[in-house]
C-alpha cells in the first residue's frame, strides 16, 4: 500500500519536471512580482499536504537524545567531587544504618550496653613516718584491687569503649543514625513549611506576600544558635517532658529556626516562574489554581528545593551536633556524635583529650565526612540541575 | 444586530503603568493609551507596530491577563474588563492565546498530551468518553503525531512546539485566539507551515484572530484587517487592502518602505525614519510621531490627532488630513499678527 | 503516572519509537569525543609553531578569504554534529558576500571557525582549511595557526558584529573607554588623546550625531539602534580588511534595521573592505549583498550572484524559501511551505539532505550527495535535478524495474490530501497507530483513577 502510493507520486512528479522547471525559473526571473507568486505556487503546491499531516520523518529524528535525567545524572557524575560527595554519602548511611546489623552479628552490643571490664591493679601506697628510734622510715604498702577501665582498641572493641564503659563504634553507628534520621526530618519539615508559606507569598502576592515575608524577616534576624541554645535548655529544664521526648523538640525547633530560606527561594522562584509564558498560557485556560500551582509551578521549582534540602543537610547536622555536645540535645544515654566529642571537654580535665583520641576523633570525622559530602553533593546537583550549564 | 457582527469591541482600553512617585505625582507610562476597534467574527485583525508600541500589551490587557486601566471590552456582548474572576474563568475557552516563544509557553515537565487535555478535562469541552479522540483529533489536525502525546516538549523542534501551542488552544474550542507574534521566532520555513495551518484552521472552525507582528509581510499576508500602533495609540486602522495599497500615516509609510524586499533589482523610495522610538513613559506633546515625522508641522505638537476616515473602513490620526487644516492655519497666523 | 506506565510498557513491546540513547551508546559517544578533543586541543596549544606550517598561498589574490572543503564539528554527547560539512566559498576584496540559511545550517559556524571562535572543545575544525590575507601580504591558514598568533589576526584584521548589541558590551564601562580600549590594543603609538579622537571620528562616521554625549555614555543609555552603531564603530575602528555581520539586523525594529543596513552600505564604500553578511532573512540579503551563499545543513546547497540567486533560484530548497517568505508587495491566498523540519546535522545520510522535504525528489536523488552542478561562472547548484546523469538515471529507472527495485519509503508517507483528518482510527497507517491505541489505554486509565 505504502509503496504503490510512493511510485505513484514519483511517476507523476517526474511528467512535471521537464515543463515544470523552467517555467519557475522564468517566472521568477522575467516577469513582475504580480504573476510570479500564483503559477509558481500551483505548481509546487501538492507536497504542502501530506508536510501539514507531519508523516515525514525529518532528519532531527536521525538521532536519539539523552533523557532529561539521564542528563542531570551525567552532569553530576562529570564532577569529581560530587562523586567524591556520593561516596561519602553512601559510606555514612551504610555504617549508620547497616553497621549496626554488622556489629549486631559479630559483636552483639547493644547501643547503652555498659562494659564493665574488670582489670586487676596493684595499689601502692608509699607513707614516709620518722619512727620511734628517730630514724626516718619510708613505707610501701603493696595491695591488689579491681577496678574498671577504658578498653583500648582490640578486637573485642574495635575503638574501645568510652567513659562509661560504652562501646565506642557501636555508639558511633547509632549517633549517626540518629544525626541522619533527625536532619532528614527536620529538611523535611523544613521544605514543606517553606513550599507552602513561599507558595502562598509568591503565588497570591500584595499582603499574603507581605505578611509572609515580614514573618520570615523576623525569623532570619534572630540569631540561629542562641534561641536554639535557650529553647533546649528549657525544655531540658521541664520535667514533665520525659528525657525520650526532648528529641521531638528538638526537631521542633530546627525546623523553626529553618524554614525561612525554603520560603525565600521558593517565593523568589514563583514569582520568576509566574512570568513564563506558559504560566501566562495555563491561566489562559482558565484551570483551577490549584492546579496551576501543583502542577505547574511546583514541578518547575522542584530541582532547586531538592538542592537546597541537599545542602541544608549538612547545616542540620552541625546543629544537632553543636546542641548534643552542650547536651542539650540529643538526651543522655543515647548516642550522638555531638555527645560523644563531648567527653573530650576540656574543661573536664585535659586526660581523655590528650590520652584517648579513640573517643573523641572518629565522631569528628564522620561529622566532617557527613557535612562535606552533603555539601558536595548538593553543589554537584546545582551543576547538574542548571540548564544554563555548559559542561 | 452589533454584537453578532462583531465579536470582540474593544472601546477607549487603556492601560498604564505606575512608576516612581506617590500620590498624584505618579509617573504614569501610558503602555495603551485609548485604543478603540472592533473585530468581524471570523476574520482576522492584523496589529502591527514596532518593540514597545504596546501591542502585546493590548492582546494581554483584552485577556485580562493585565488589570485593565480603563476601557471597556465588549466579548460577545461581555465586559471582560467588568467581569468577575469566576465568570472569568468560565469564559476564558472562548478566548484563547497562542504565544511568541514557544519555548518558554510550554511547561517542561509536563507531557504533550497533559498540556493540550488539562483545561480540556478541566471545563468539561467534551464527555470523559469522548476525551481521548478530541484530543487525538487535534493533535492531527494540528499536524501532530498521536504517538507524540506522552513526549516531553523538550524533545521538539520550535515548530513543532508552535504546533503543541496551537494544539492547546484549538482543543479547547475557542472562538477568538490571540496570537501574539506566533511566527516570529520560528525559521522561515516553518513559519510558512505555521501561518499555513492557523488560515486552514481558521477556514475550518471560523475562528476569529487577532493577530500581533512586528512584521509586515506576514502581517499583510493573513490579516483581513490592519490597524498600526505607535507609541500606545492606533495611528492607521483599516481594510488590508486599503491600508496597504494606500498608506496614509507618514509612520505606515515608513515602515513599509523599511521592510527589505527579496528581490535585488526592488528599489523603493525608502524613507528612512531618523531617530529611535521616544520613551513610553515620557512621550512628545501633541502627535506621538511629530519627533521622527518628515511632515510635522506646528499644529502636531499641541494636538493631539484623532482617527479620522479619510475612505470607507480606513481611519488615519494624522493632522495631514484635518478638514479644517487650512482654517487652523488661518486662524493661527490671524492671532499672530493681531 | 498512568501515561508514564504506557511509556514503559511501550519499549517493553520493543515498539522502537523516538527513544533516548542507552547508556551503553552513550558512554562509547562520550569515550570517543573525548579522545578526539583532546588530540585537537593538543594541537591548537602548541607553541614556537614554525611559520611555514600556517602560511600558504592564496588561489586568487583578489580574495580576502577562501573557505576550501572545510569541515567544522561539535562532538557532543549525542553524537557528532556537522555543523560545517565541507563549505567552499570566496570572499573577494570590496564585496558583500551574504550568507543565508534557517537556523542549525552552519552559517554562524562558518564565521566562527573563521575567527577560531567555535566552542572549543567540542567544536573543532575536523578538515579543510581557510586561507586569509593579511594586511601585510602573509596569507594564514586559519585553522593551522596556534592560538596567540591568532590574537593579532583578531580583532585587528576582522571585526564582527553581533546580533546582540547589549550583550556585546560590557555594560559597567563608558561606550568610550570600550572604544579607546580597542584603539590602544590594536593601534600601535596611540595615546590616550589620539585613542578619544579616533573614537568620536570613528561614533560619527556611523552616523551618531552627538558623539561627544554617546562617547560619555554607558551601554544602558543608549537605545538598540544606538547600540548597534557604537558596535559598528568599534569594529571600524582598526580599519579591518573583513567585517562580519553575524544576523546585524535581526534584534531590531524594522525602521531601526533600514538605518544599520543603510549604514553598512555606505561604509562598505568607504573602507575598501569586505563584508561577510550572515542572516536568515532573504530581504535584507537582497538588499546588501553581491554574491550570496545558500546553506542547508552544513552544507552550500547553492551560491551565485545576487541577481542569479533571487531570479532564477535553482535548487528546490532555494525556491522554497523564497516562496514560503511573504511579501508585501505580492498577494498570496496560500503560502508555499517546505514540509519538515530544519535537521540537526547529526547523523545525515548520504544522500541529498533535503531529500526529505524535497517536493521534487526523485529515487535517485538517494544515491550519492550532489555535487555543485555550475550554471554560470559564478552560479552553481547541488541537486540533482540538473544532473544529466543522473536524470537519465532515473528516466531508466521510472520506466523498467519500479516493482522490484522500488525504493524504501522511508521519509514520504502517504499523502493525504485533506489537511484536517477528522478519522482518527485511520488504520492504514502501521506502527504509528500502533502507538496511538496504546497511549490512548493509558488515558483511559488515566480517566478512570
Amino acid at each position: 500500500m505504502n509503496t504503490s502510493g510512493f511510485e505513484s507520486k514519483n511517476k507523476s512528479e517526474h511528467g512535471i519536471d521537464e515543463t515544470y522547471k523552467p517555467e519557475i525559473a522564468h517566472n521568477i526571473e522575467t516577469a513582475g512580482r504580480e504573476i510570479t507568486r500564483m503559477p509558481a505556487l500551483d505548481a509546487v503546491d501538492r507536497p504542502v499536504d501530506h508536510a501539514e499531516e507531519d508523516e515525514i520523518r525529518g532528519f532531527e529524528e536521525n538521532f536519539r537524545v539523552i533523557s532529561p535525567g539521564r542528563m542531570v545524572a551525567k552532569r553530576f557524575f562529570r564532577s569529581k567531587l560530587s562523586i567524591a560527595g556520593m561516596i561519602m554519602v553512601i559510606f555514612v548511611f551504610l555504617f549508620a544504618f547497616v553497621g549496626p546489623f554488622i556489629t549486631d552479628i559479630f559483636l552483639g552490643y547493644q547501643e547503652t550496653e555498659v562494659h564493665r571490664i574488670e582489670r586487676v591493679s596493684d595499689l601502692v601506697t608509699k607513707a614516709d613516718y620518722v619512727g620511734a628510734d628517730g630514724q626516718e622510715y619510708m613505707f610501701y604498702d603493696k595491695s591488689q584491687t579491681v577496678i574498671f577501665y577504658k578498653a583500648p582498641l582490640s578486637s573485642s572493641h574495635p575503638l574501645g569503649t568510652d567513659t562509661n564503659g560504652f562501646d565506642i563504634l557501636v555508639r558511633l553507628m547509632y549517633g549517626g543514625r540518629i544525626s541522619l534520621v533527625i536532619a532528614f526530618i527536620v529538611i523535611f519539615l523544613q521544605t514543606l513549611f517553606g513550599v507552602i508559606l513561599g507558595g502562598l507569598a509568591g503565588y497570591f502576592g500584595g499582603w499574603v506576600d507581605q505578611l509572609v515575608m515580614r514573618i520570615v524577616d523576623i525569623f532570619a534576624c534572630l540569631p540561629g544558635l542562641p534561641i536554639l541554645l535557650i529553647l533546649s535548655a528549657t525544655i531540658a529544664s521541664i520535667e514533665s517532658i520525659p528525657p525520650e521526648h526532648r528529641i521531638y523538640y528538638l526537631m521542633a525547633f530546627l525546623t523553626l529556626m529553618g524554614w525561612t530560606g525554603v520560603a525565600r527561594l521558593i517565593r523568589g522562584q514563583i514569582l520568576t516562574l509566574r512570568e513564563q509564558e506558559f504560566m501566562l498560557a495555563a491561566e489562559t485556560t482558565g484551570i483551577r489554581t490549584s492546579r496551576k500551582i501543583f502542577k505547574h509551578l511546583v514541578p518547575n521549582a522542584i530541582p532547586q528545593l531538592i538542592v537546597t534540602a541537599t545542602l541544608g543537610l549538612g547545616g542540620i547536622i552541625l546543629y544537632e551536633s553543636t546542641l548534643s555536645y552542650l547536651g542539650i540535645g540529643v538526651p543522655f544515654p543515647k548516642a550522638a556524635w555531638g555527645s560523644m566529642i563531648a567527653l573530650a571537654d576540656p574543661s573536664k580535665g585535659q586526660e581523655i583529650l590528650a590520652n584517648y583520641p579513640n573517643m573523641w576523633v572518629p565522631a569528628g570525622v564522620l561529622i566532617i565526612i557527613t557535612v562535606l559530602g552533603f555539601s558536595f553533593v548538593g553543589d554537584g546537583l546545582r551543576d547538574a540541575f542548571d540548564p544554563k550549564a555548559k559542561r | 444586530m452589533e454584537t453578532n457582527d462583531n465579536i470582540l469591541i474593544v472601546e477607549n482600553l487603556k492601560k498604564y503603568y505606575y512608576g516612581g512617585g506617590i500620590g498624584k505625582n505618579r509617573v504614569a507610562v501610558k503602555a495603551v493609551d485609548d485604543v478603540s476597534f472592533k473585530i468581524k467574527r471570523g476574520t482576522t485583525m492584523g496589529l502591527v507596530g514596532e518593540s514597545g508600541c504596546g501591542k502585546t500589551t493590548v492582546g494581554r490587557t483584552i485577556l485580562r491577563l493585565h488589570d485593565v486601566t480603563g476601557g471597556k471590552v465588549t466579548f460577545k456582548g461581555k465586559d471582560l474588563a467588568k467581569l468577575s474572576k469566576k465568570a472569568l474563568r468560565k469564559l476564558r475557552p472562548e478566548l484563547q492565546m497562542i504565544f511568541q516563544d514557544p519555548y518558554s509557553s510550554l511547561s517542561p515537565r509536563m507531557p504533550v498530551g497533559e498540556i493540550i487535555g488539562e483545561a480540556v478535562r478541566e471545563h468539561k469541552i467534551v464527555p470523559p468518553d469522548q476525551y481521548r479522540q478530541h484530543i487525538m483529533k487535534v493533535m492531527r489536525s494540528c499536524g501532530l503525531q498521536p504517538q507524540y502525546f506522552s513526549r516531553y516538549p523538550h524533545e521538539f523542534s520550535g515548530g513543532q512546539r508552535q504546533r503543541i501551542c496551537i494544539a492547546r488552544s484549538v482543543a479547547l474550542n475557542p472562538d477568538f485566539i490571540i496570537c501574539d507574534e506566533p511566527v516570529s521566532a520560528l525559521d522561515v520555513s516553518i513559519q510558512a507551515q505555521i501561518l499555513n495551518l492557523m488560515q486552514d484552521l481558521q477556514d475550518e472552525f471560523g475562528y476569529t484572530y487577532l493577530f500581533i507582528s512586528h512584521d509586515l509581510s506576514v502581517v499583510e499576508h493573513i490579516s483581513d484587517t490592519i490597524a498600526v500602533m505607535y507609541l500606545g495609540s492606533i495611528v492607521e486602522i483599516g481594510d488590508k487592502v486599503s491600508v496597504f495599497k494606500n498608506p496614509s500615516h507618514p509612520y505606515t509609510k515608513a515602515l513599509l518602505s523599511a521592510v527589505p524586499v527579496a528581490d535585488p533589482d526592488h528599489r523603493m523610495n525608502r524613507i528612512v525614519l531618523e531617530g529611535d522610538i521616544p520613551s513610553p513613559a515620557n512621550p512628545p506633546s501633541g502627535c506621538k510621531f511629530r519627533t521622527r515625522c518628515p511632515y510635522a508641522f506646528d499644529r502636531c505638537s499641541v494636538e493631539v490627532p484623532k482617527l479620522q476616515n479619510i475612505e470607507d473602513c480606513h481611519e488615519v490620526a494624522c493632522h495631514l488630513f484635518d478638514d479644517d487644516a487650512a482654517q487652523y492655519e488661518a486662524n493661527k497666523k490671524g492671532g499672530i499678527s493681531a | 503516572m498512568a501515561v508514564r506506565l504506557g511509556r514503559r510498557r511501550k519499549q517493553l513491546k520493543g515498539v522502537d519509537d523516538h527513544e533516548y540513547l542507552t547508556l551503553r551508546e552513550e558512554r562509547a559517544i562520550a569515550k570517543s569525543n573525548a579522545k578526539i578533543m583532546k588530540e585537537f586541543e593538543r594541537k591548537k596549544r602548541r607553541e614556537n609553531v614554525d611559520p611555514s606550517e600556517y602560511l600558504t598561498e592564496m588561489r586568487d589574490p583578489n580574495n580576502v578569504v577562501e573557505f576550501d572543503n572545510l569541515h567544522t564539528y561539535f562532538f557532543t554527547d549525542v553524537g557528532t554534529t556537522r555543523a560545517v560539512n565541507g563549505v567552499s566559498f570566496d570572499v573577494p576584496t570590496g564585496k558583500t558576500i551574504g550568507i543565508v540559511g534557517e537556523s542549525g545550517c552552519g552559517k554562524s559556524v562558518t564565521s566562527l571557525s573563521l575567527m577560531q571562535l567555535v566552542q572549543a572543545p567540542q567544536g573543532q575544525i575536523v578538515e579543510g582549511s581557510i586561507r586569509y590575507k593579511a594586511s601585510d601580504g602573509k596569507v594564514y591558514d586559519i585553522p593551522k595557526v596556534p592560538m596567540n598568533e591568532m590574537l593579532h589576526i583578531r580583532g585587528s584584521e576582522i571585526a564582527m558584529i553581533f546580533q546582540e548589541p547589549m550583550t556585546s558590551l560590557n555594560p559597567v564601562f563608558r561606550i568610550g573607554r570600550q572604544l579607546d580600549e580597542v584603539v590602544l590594543l590594536h593601534i600601535p603609538g596611540s595615546t590616550d588623546e589620539s585613542a578619544k579622537k579616533r573614537s568620536i571620528e570613528m561614533l560619527k562616521t556611523v552616523g551618531i550625531a552627538d558623539s561627544e554625549r554617546v562617547y560619555n555614555s554607558y551601554p544602558h543609555q543608549l537605545s538598540g539602534g544606538m547600540r548597534q552603531r557604537v558596535m559598528i564603530a568599534m569594529a571600524l575602528i582598526c580599519d579591518p580588511r573583513l567585517i562580519i555581520a553575524d544576523e546585524p539586523t535581526t534584534a531590531l525594529d524594522v525602521t531601526i534595521q533600514a538605518q544599520i543596513l543603510d549604514l553598512l552600505r555606505s561604509i562598505k564604500d568607504r573602507i575598501n573592505g569586505s563584508i561577510m553578511l550572515i542572516t536568515h532573512d532573504l530581504g535584507v540579503i537582497a538588499e546588501m549583498a553581491d554574491h550570496v551563499v545558500v546553506m542547508y545543513a552544513g552544507r552550500i546547497i547553492e551560491e551565485g550572484t545576487v541577481r542569479e540567486i533571487f531570479h532564477s533560484p535553482k535548487h528546490p530548497y532555494t525556491i522554497g524559501l523564497m516562496l514560503s517568505k511573504p511579501r508585501v508587495d505580492q498577494e498570496a491566498k496560500r503560502l508555499y511551505s517546505i514540509p519538515g523540519q530544519v535537521p540537526n546535522p547529526i547523523n545525515m545520510p548520504d544522500y541529498c539532505y533535503f531529500y526529505n522535504r524535497c517536493n521534487r525528489a526523485m529515487p535517485v536523488c538517494r544515491g550519492e550527495y550532489p555535487d555543485l552542478i555550475p550554471f554560470s561562472d559564478t552560479h552553481r547548484a547541488a541537486c540533482l535535478l540538473y544532473d544529466e546523469e543522473a536524470l537519465a538515471k532515473q528516466a531508466a529507472l521510472g520506466t523498467s524495474s519500479q516493482a522490484t527495485n522500488a525504493p524504501e519509503p522511508a521519509v514520504v508517507g502517504q499523502a493525504e490530501a485533506d489537511l484536517i483528518v477528522t478519522d482518527v482510527d485511520n488504520t492504514d497507517e502501521g506502527p504509528a497507530d500502533v502507538v496511538a491505541t496504546e497511549v490512548s489505554d493509558t488515558v483511559d486509565r488515566d480517566e478512570v483513577e
